[in-house]
């Protein structure tokens, strides 16, 4: 990984947590309202797997924030869409769980568990049907393996060869249920062993995620087919903000928290890259500015008019096209 | 030509002119599709468009909705009405929601295809019509084709437009012959009249439609009136404005479906009937549809199930005696 990177991935990292924060924060106040997923605790894998995934195309879950603005989505805008704004990248009809950006080929957002894996194949095939193999990443969490749509996946994208990285989250929860007590194994790349090449991380340490994925798509991109990553994390707060963690002691809530993923880059940017310690809190200041940036944009941003209400339902209006 | 030769052709002339579009299904390719739709495609446009698909209903719609995303135009096919259950989630949750979700940001230039309806003993897991529940869903253009020339020129339509389409089509039509109107200018995702009249309006679609025409002459023997016959077309949107047209020319509704009687389709026409036009109405609204039961394997049993030409007659004479004809 190269300084600069490094450097991208810490920003990315600071500036996510602090995003989710304050996400929170205005949660409480009721700026934000519907289910809030805040990815605390996982920064690493949201920023550091699409940094590395660059090119292609990308299909992920509800738990988005940061992954949207890693992908390159402005803050102020996934902020708005959060406030429910008409300057939310999603026009405020999308909401926090909804968050789309074709420009970025970043593609929601789905909150239906399991239910982005089949469309991230089927663009896998157009892309390769399209004679382009910089791969699509879809990224889902470890309770999405357990359905239909994961195994039908995993089995076509094989069968075709797809360029696709299935990249699992795997934080042993799935809102309140253990893996232990939803499947036979607590490592999920064993479900896609004889379809694909697979590899377990530790999904808390950056640069580790960075260049395993960096490695899958140099593969997918020479024509080696699908790959599953699966990546161990952990999530410091509860499933969503309706949900008060009870299910976790706190001696498991502390073995989590040591593995918190910024103190350990930050640690790597001051003696592997290289940073000095004053250009780290330089990054770190520029990341609050811009989340407390995001949030003024966000509360003085315009509601949607209610005529928005009736557009989008249909692309074309009847009679538009002539067969 | 064949309803079936109706809609290969469709998707053979768009499929020439333009390498997006694909169809994706189970036995679409080498086998030739379960009902011939697309037979000799294969050999034509190769496997990579013309694909094959594991039993996976689930995979056929999330996959024809990520290929839209991709930028390619899918066809995909529901080997028969009762398996698009397992694809429900996809069709519901996916391909009726991206466009709106995203505000305007997400395409998807798409088409299901759907055999449906009660078709010859094939039971109750088999034969069912999921209209009712697929037109309830905003977003989802619900197109039922009910002959050879509108099936031609809808289908075309359905793969040209951007917008997510469920083309509905019945396993009982595939082999019903007629011929294409080439330089038909009618819009197909309108409704239509196919018969005029001035007595009574008998809305209906798909298959069933001809089980209405079939009975019409009977009904305006006994009844000494004349009947307006309007095919639907299009599920949703729905065209009320042909509908009205007629119902105040009329004054009179009968509304003819072969699928199950409590929550069908019929039941929103009637219900909008009732709310704007119900000045224009001389007899109360007359629905004839399925019975509520499972469709059952004896023939006997299953011709009870629904709709025929003798039970359309003699419930449109009986109503119409009621209500002064």
């Amino acid at each position: 990984m190269e300084k600069l990177i490094a450097g991208d991935i810490y920003y990315l990292m600071y500036l996510g947590r602090a995003f989710e924060y304050k996400a929170k924060e205005h949660y409480m106040t009721g700026d934000i309202s519907g289910f809030l997923h805040l990815d605390i605790g996982q920064e690493a894998l949201s920023v550091a797997a699409m940094k590395a995934f660059e090119k292609g195309d990308v299909f992920t879950t509800y738990r988005e924030h940061i992954m949207a603005i890693a992908r390159g989505m402005e803050p102020k805008y996934v902020m708005a869409e959060l406030f429910g704004k008409a300057s939310g990248v999603s026009g405020g009809k999308g909401g926090s769980m909804h968050l789309f950006d074709p420009s970025h080929f970043f593609y929601g957002g789905d909150a239906i568990v399991g239910g982005q894996i089949p469309n991230a194949v089927g663009c896998a095939y157009a892309r390769k049907y399209q004679g382009n193999l910089e791969g699509v990443m879809v990224v889902f969490g470890d309770g999405a393996t357990n359905g239909g749509a994961f195994f039908e996946s995993l089995n076509i994208a094989a069968t075709h060869k797809l360029p696709i990285l299935f990249l699992c989250e795997n934080n042993e929860y799935a809102i309140g249920t253990n893996i232990k007590r939803a499947a036979p194994f607590k490592e999920q790349y064993k479900k896609a062993e004889p379809y694909m090449l697979t590899k377990a991380i530790d999904g808390m340490k950056a640069d580790e995620v960075y260049s395993a994925v960096k490695e899958a798509q140099s593969l997918i991109e020479k024509g080696h087919g699908p790959i599953f990553i699966e990546a161990y994390t952990c999530r410091f707060e509860g499933h969503s903000m309706s949900d008060a963690n009870l299910y976790r002691s706190s001696q498991e809530m502390k073995h989590c928290k040591a593995r918190d993923p910024l103190p350990y880059f930050k640690e790597k940017m001051l003696n592997s890259f290289n940073f000095s310690q004053e250009e780290v809190e330089a990054l770190e200041k520029k990341a609050n500015e811009c989340v407390d940036e995001a949030v003024d944009f966000a509360a003085n941003a315009k509601e949607p008019p209610l005529e928005a209400l009736y557009e989008h339902v249909f692309y074309e209006e009847l009679n538009n096209v002539v067969s | 030509m064949l309803y079936r030769e109706a809609l290969n052709r469709a998707l053979d002339e768009l499929m020439v002119k333009d390498e997006n579009i694909v169809i994706l299904g189970e036995d679409v390719g080498l086998y030739g599709g379960s009902y011939r739709v697309s037979e000799g495609l294969v050999e034509k446009y190769g496997e990579k468009r013309v694909i094959d698909t594991p039993i996976a209903e689930l995979s056929i719609v999330g996959n024809a909705v990520g290929m839209a995303i991709g930028g390619l135009r899918p066809v995909a096919e529901i080997m028969t009405a009762n398996f698009s259950l397992l694809a429900f989630d996809q069709i519901i949750n996916h391909m009726s929601k991206f466009h709106y979700m995203s505000n305007g940001k997400i395409k998807l230039p798409m088409v299901v295809r759907f055999p449906q309806g009660v078709s010859r003993q094939l039971a109750a897991q088999h034969s069912e019509s999921y209209e009712q529940m697929l037109s309830a869903v905003p977003g989802l253009r619900v197109v039922a084709t009910s002959d050879v020339n509108h099936a031609y020129h809808a289908l075309k339509k359905a793969i040209l437009l951007d917008d997510p389409v469920v083309f509905i089509e019945h396993e009982l039509l595939y082999n019903k012959k007629g011929e294409v109107d080439f330089n038909d200018t009618q819009d197909p995702f309108k409704a239509r009249v196919v018969k005029e009249g001035k007595d009574i309006t008998i809305v209906s679609y798909l298959k069933i439609l001809d089980d209405v025409t079939a009975s019409v002459a009977a009904i305006e023997k006994e009844l000494n009136c004349s009947c307006e016959v309007i095919d639907l077309c299009s599920l949703n949107p729905i065209d009320y404005e042909t509908l009205a047209k007629s119902i105040k020319k009329t004054s009179r509704l009968v509304m003819v479906e072969e699928d199950h009687k409590t929550g069908g389709f019929g039941s929103q026409i009637v219900s909008w009937a009732a709310e704007e036009l119900f000045y224009s109405l001389d007899a109360p609204p007359l629905r004839i549809a399925g019975e509520d039961v499972p469709i059952p394997y004896n023939r006997k049993l299953e011709l009870a199930s629904i709709p025929t030409v003798d039970s359309i007659t003699k419930k449109v004479i009986e109503w119409g005696h009621k209500n002064g004809l």
